[in-house]
């Protein structure tokens, strides 16, 4: 291992790069200079998992800084197998969102790439962030630059959507903040996330903690019935914020579960499991029929994102190992698929500038090549097998099965639902008479559209065929992870 | 009191001095009016302050009691008094350009700004209740004026009367609750009354009169609910720049005394204002939160908005101990900073004849003027208690100091109504970023307005960023505080 703080620089990387936007002259050479920020940002994340020592659960590439000495705050970083991951997701939705917004954005560019470089700092550092109080702050500083997104670029409503998302995100993370004081009062006197692991809080004092958490995380994931700044923001966003909102944003919340309410308080997680899944199964079901029911392609989307999300939740808190890892490889696994289909969503409405899904038919025989990789990334986000989704799902079915009946029978409820709704717009849009919005000329993918898309295509098919490195890296965090939740009383 | 007591108590109010002294020599200069005088007199000011700035550092060295017990130069009134300078500093430079806008300037503005500022000064040392009495009117008197001082303005005359009548009550409260202490104690110096205090039943009647008394002349002028009602009035018809010198020095003075009065000299009186004080900063948090949301001017939004900090002050000294001393401390720092900052934004766009006060005037900022959208962001996230600005670290360390205090209500109170009060901010950001205007705002920054902002946007960002420092010095003054 080296000395280098490699994980300072890949936050740093792009907060500098966020800096020296404003002072370039032309938009071309900001648009090119992001992109090489942040493509730079992902090959160092690459770097850092090929560096990865996958027989191990401690965190690697530590680093440890005294921040607020009087008050116990540091700056402290670290990433075990499981925010490694999250590391490289972040970094490559980073360029893929400079190339999707490349021409769409035309105004205020500057502004824009300062805002998505702020955005990557951000959200690179939530995930190595190792101190509670460091965790909070990223995570709150990055309403601001997501805020701007929506509000400034975004369509015909955003500011309603920018406000929405604003004003509930903040609610629920400042209960959040709450709930980290009363760790460190409670016992901890100490804001380091694995210091406050060990400790052991007594029960009451983890079910307010627990409730405090579970609004910030269940606000962000988003669980019903607090998911309804979600289609505002994603139908409202520009392409590059919904591929950051459904890629990177939404895992942050099912992360904190993993990272913070599990190990730290084992005790109200059981206590609450069963409320979790029932909520879990409600949002699988309920997202599902809402996707079901839309006529707008960034809509049904986000509602299938609601869906998807449940089963992170439901396999989190199935507390099996299945369950466990099909939700963490669910996380990952949507953040690459989802944030493709909003990439090609944000493709096509480009080009005629209509969501409207039942304005489009037969578009494979059109644009061929925009329409098979289409159909791909539907056919994944369907779990098919073969693709990256299905083996998530498959394992938090089984889970879920495993804890009760009824939680599986929604899941796969969920899971036909999404069939139905996937494949509908597959046939509305790729398949039968050829038509689009208006009649507009329509052209196939470009050079640029096509370097966005390859990587994802990739992951896709990978982890589809061969997952086992994935699953290398992840087992020991995960065995360490199940071993913190006590084993011994699992649920009746 | 021999000779050498009474040079060294001189001495001890030196930096008074030179700010009285500063007041003397620009009224004498001001008499004269000539082409240029507004700079000057305002280079002059800014230099007397940088004197006695230099001057209680120097005393902060050995802090020492002087007048026979009614003055005190300790670490806890150095703090302050570098806040009080700070502030009339950062008003000093942003107020010559709204004077030439509003075609008012005249040589006693800054007159009165320095006497104000000795008042705020003698009420931050003073340890007799007489003593902040004097302080207490040395200040208000000369606000009183600066609050009418655009003399052609209805809306700034009517603001100053309102003021003088709703000041003068407040102070009469004050004067009252002082007398009935005298009469219980014998007494008006603080650390002699807190002793014969101490043989008090405070269970009495008579007591809780007029510690009441006292608490509320105090609370009058912070500003906090249910005696909040002059507050957006006289915020909206003052100069914007008295507005700004109103809600940062004026509080930060009446906080430091009713630090010094209610934690460290009389802290016996405790179970007394405890519970009432209590319901005063959630009523401080909801109506400031709730009434700023519907306001159309900008001024009277921020007048909103600072009675809600109010509420968060009051939560600090509910926390009590040295650490809820320090993180009012902190938070007063943290504020003045950022308000004035914001200060100097609305001066910038102010128009003249109350043209460019409306929240609306703000739309479009961000296209016209970027670099100031930019710092006028950075200082309503800081006011919202967004991190990584300041703000974020004032709010957390009073929640801190709360939570610490096994205060966990009120501080998920404090927090719920932060979440309320985000939204007036982020709706003048969303003004500036997202709004069109065909009229935006167009001006030059003056320098004396950009080493303001300057200063106001670098404060904001690195007590946000590197909060240790500060968060060192607040502690250390309020340890000597408490000492």
């Amino acid at each position: 291992m080296t000395d280098l703080p490699v994980l300072s620089i890949l936050i740093l990387l792009p907060a500098v790069g966020a800096v020296l936007t404003p002072f370039l002259r032309k938009d071309p050479i900001v648009r090119w200079f992001s992109l090489l920020v942040l493509f730079a940002d992902f090959l160092l994340a690459l770097w850092v998992l090929l560096n990865f020592d996958p027989n191990t659960a401690a965190m690697q590439f530590g680093e440890h800084r005294v921040w607020v000495p009087s008050l116990g705050i540091s700056y402290r970083l670290g990433i075990d197998g499981i925010s490694v991951w999250f590391v490289v997701l972040t970094s490559l939705l980073g360029w893929i969102c400079v190339l999707a917004s490349w021409w769409s954005i035309s105004t205020r560019v500057k502004e824009f790439m300062t805002c998505l470089l702020a955005m990557q700092s951000l959200m690179i550092g939530v995930f190595c962030a190792l101190d509670m109080i460091l965790f909070y702050i990223l995570w709150e500083a990055m309403l601001v630059p997501m805020y701007l997104i929506i509000g400034i670029w975004g369509g015909a409503k955003r500011v309603y959507a920018a406000f929405k998302f604003f004003l509930y995100t903040l609610a629920g993370s400042l209960l959040f903040l709450i709930g980290i004081l009363l760790l460190y009062f409670g016992g901890g006197q100490t804001f380091d996330v694995l210091a406050l692991m060990e400790v052991q809080y007594p029960f009451p004092l983890q079910i307010w903690v627990f409730l405090a958490f579970l609004v910030a995380f269940a606000v962000k994931i988003p669980m019903v019935p607090v998911h309804t700044w979600l289609p505002d923001a994603h139908v409202q966003a520009p392409t590059a914020g919904s591929i950051i909102l459904a890629g990177v944003l939404l895992k942050m919340g099912a992360y904190g579960f993993l990272r913070f309410s599990l190990p730290m308080l084992p005790d109200a997680s059981q206590y609450f499991a069963p409320m979790m899944i029932a909520l879990s199964a409600v949002a699988i079901v309920y997202g599902g029929f809402l996707a079901l029911a839309q006529s707008d392609i960034k809509k049904l989307i986000a509602y299938s994102s609601v869906s998807h999300m449940g089963f992170i939740t439901l396999g989190l808190f199935t507390f099996d190992a299945n369950g466990m890892s099909g939700a963490v490889i669910q996380m990952f696994n949507h953040g690459i698929t989802t944030g493709a289909l909003f990439l090609f969503v944000g493709i096509i409405y480009e080009r005629t500038h209509s969501r409207d899904i039942a304005a489009y038919g037969g578009l494979i025989k059109v644009v061929p090549l925009f329409g098979i990789l289409f159909a791909a990334f539907l056919l994944a986000s369907m779990a098919l097998p073969g693709l990256n989704g299905f083996i998530g799902e498959l394992l938090v079915l089984a889970a879920a099965f495993g804890v009760s009946g009824w939680a599986g029978a929604a899941g796969v409820l969920g899971a036909l639902v999404g069939a139905a709704y996937l494949l509908g717009v597959y046939r509305q849009m790729l398949l039968g008479e050829v038509k689009t919005p208006g009649d507009v000329f329509i052209w196939d993918l470009g050079r640029r559209e096509l370097a966005c898309a390859a990587p994802l295509l990739l992951f896709v098919v990978w982890f589809g065929l061969y997952p086992k490195p994935f699953l290398t890296i992840l087992q020991p965090s995960l065995d360490h992870l199940m071993s913190q939740l006590n084993p011994t009383a699992v649920l009746p | 009191m021999d000779l050498t007591q009474i040079t060294s108590s001189v001495l001890a109010s030196g930096p008074e001095i030179i700010i009285i002294l500063g007041a003397c020599v620009a009224l004498m200069l001001s008499l004269v009016p000539r082409p240029g005088q507004g700079a000057l007199l305002a280079g002059l000011s800014l230099v007397m302050i940088g004197l006695a700035a230099a001057m209680s550092l120097t005393l902060a060295q050995n802090p020492q009691s002087a007048y026979g017990g009614m003055f005190v130069n300790d670490g806890f009134s150095t703090f302050f008094k570098m806040l009080l300078y700070l502030g009339t500093a950062l008003t000093i430079l942003i107020s010559d350009r709204y004077l030439g806008t509003e075609d008012a300037a005249k040589g006693e503005y800054y007159v009165l700004l320095l006497f104000a500022l000795s008042g705020a000064m003698i009420m931050v040392s003073g340890t007799d209740l007489l003593i902040i009495y004097v302080g207490l009117e040395l200040q208000a008197l000369s606000i009183y004026v600066l609050v009418g001082f655009l003399t052609t303005n209805t809306r700034s005359n009517e603001a100053a009367l309102k003021y003088v009548i709703l000041g003068a009550f407040s102070s009469g409260l004050f004067l009252f609750g002082l007398s009935l202490f005298y009469g219980l104690t014998g007494t008006t110096q603080l650390d002699v009354m807190g002793e014969a205090l101490d043989k008090v039943d405070t269970s009495s009647p008579l007591l809780a009169l007029s510690t009441l008394f006292l608490i509320v002349g105090l609370l009058f002028k912070v500003g906090a609910v249910p005696f909040h009602m002059w507050v957006p009035d006289i915020y909206e018809g003052a100069p914007s720049p008295v507005t700004g010198f109103m809600s940062t020095v004026g509080k930060v003075a009446a906080v430091a005394v009713i630090l010094r009065l209610l934690v460290q000299d009389l802290a016996m009186l405790d179970p007394i204002w405890r519970s009432s004080v209590e319901v005063m900063a959630v009523l401080s948090l909801a109506v400031g939160s709730f009434a700023a949301l519907v306001q159309t001017n900008i001024k009277r939004m921020l007048a909103y908005s600072s009675i809600a900090h109010g509420g968060f002050l009051l939560l600090g000294l509910l926390a009590g101990g040295s650490e809820g001393l320090a993180s009012v401390m902190l938070y007063l720092l943290i504020f003045t900073v950022t308000n004035l900052g914001l200060f100097a934004v609305i001066v910038l766009i102010n128009r003249g004849a109350g043209q460019g006060e409306k929240i609306q005037d703000f739309s479009g900022l961000a296209k016209s003027h970027p670099g100031v959208a930019l710092m006028a962001l950075v200082f309503l996230l800081s006011l919202a208690g967004i991190p990584p600005t300041g703000g974020f670290f004032a709010k957390f360390y009073v929640l801190v100091a709360l939570v610490d205090a096994g205060f966990v209500l009120l501080a998920v109170l404090a927090v719920l109504f932060s979440a309320i009060a985000a939204w007036f901010y982020l709706r003048v950001i969303m003004l500036m970023y997202m709004e069109k205007n065909d009229q935006p705002a167009v001006f030059q920054v003056s320098p004396a307005i950009g080493w303001a902002l300057i200063v106001t946007f670098i404060g904001t960002v690195l007590t946000g960023v590197l909060p240790a420092w500060f968060l060192g010095v607040s502690k250390a003054a309020a340890t000597a505080g408490l000492g």
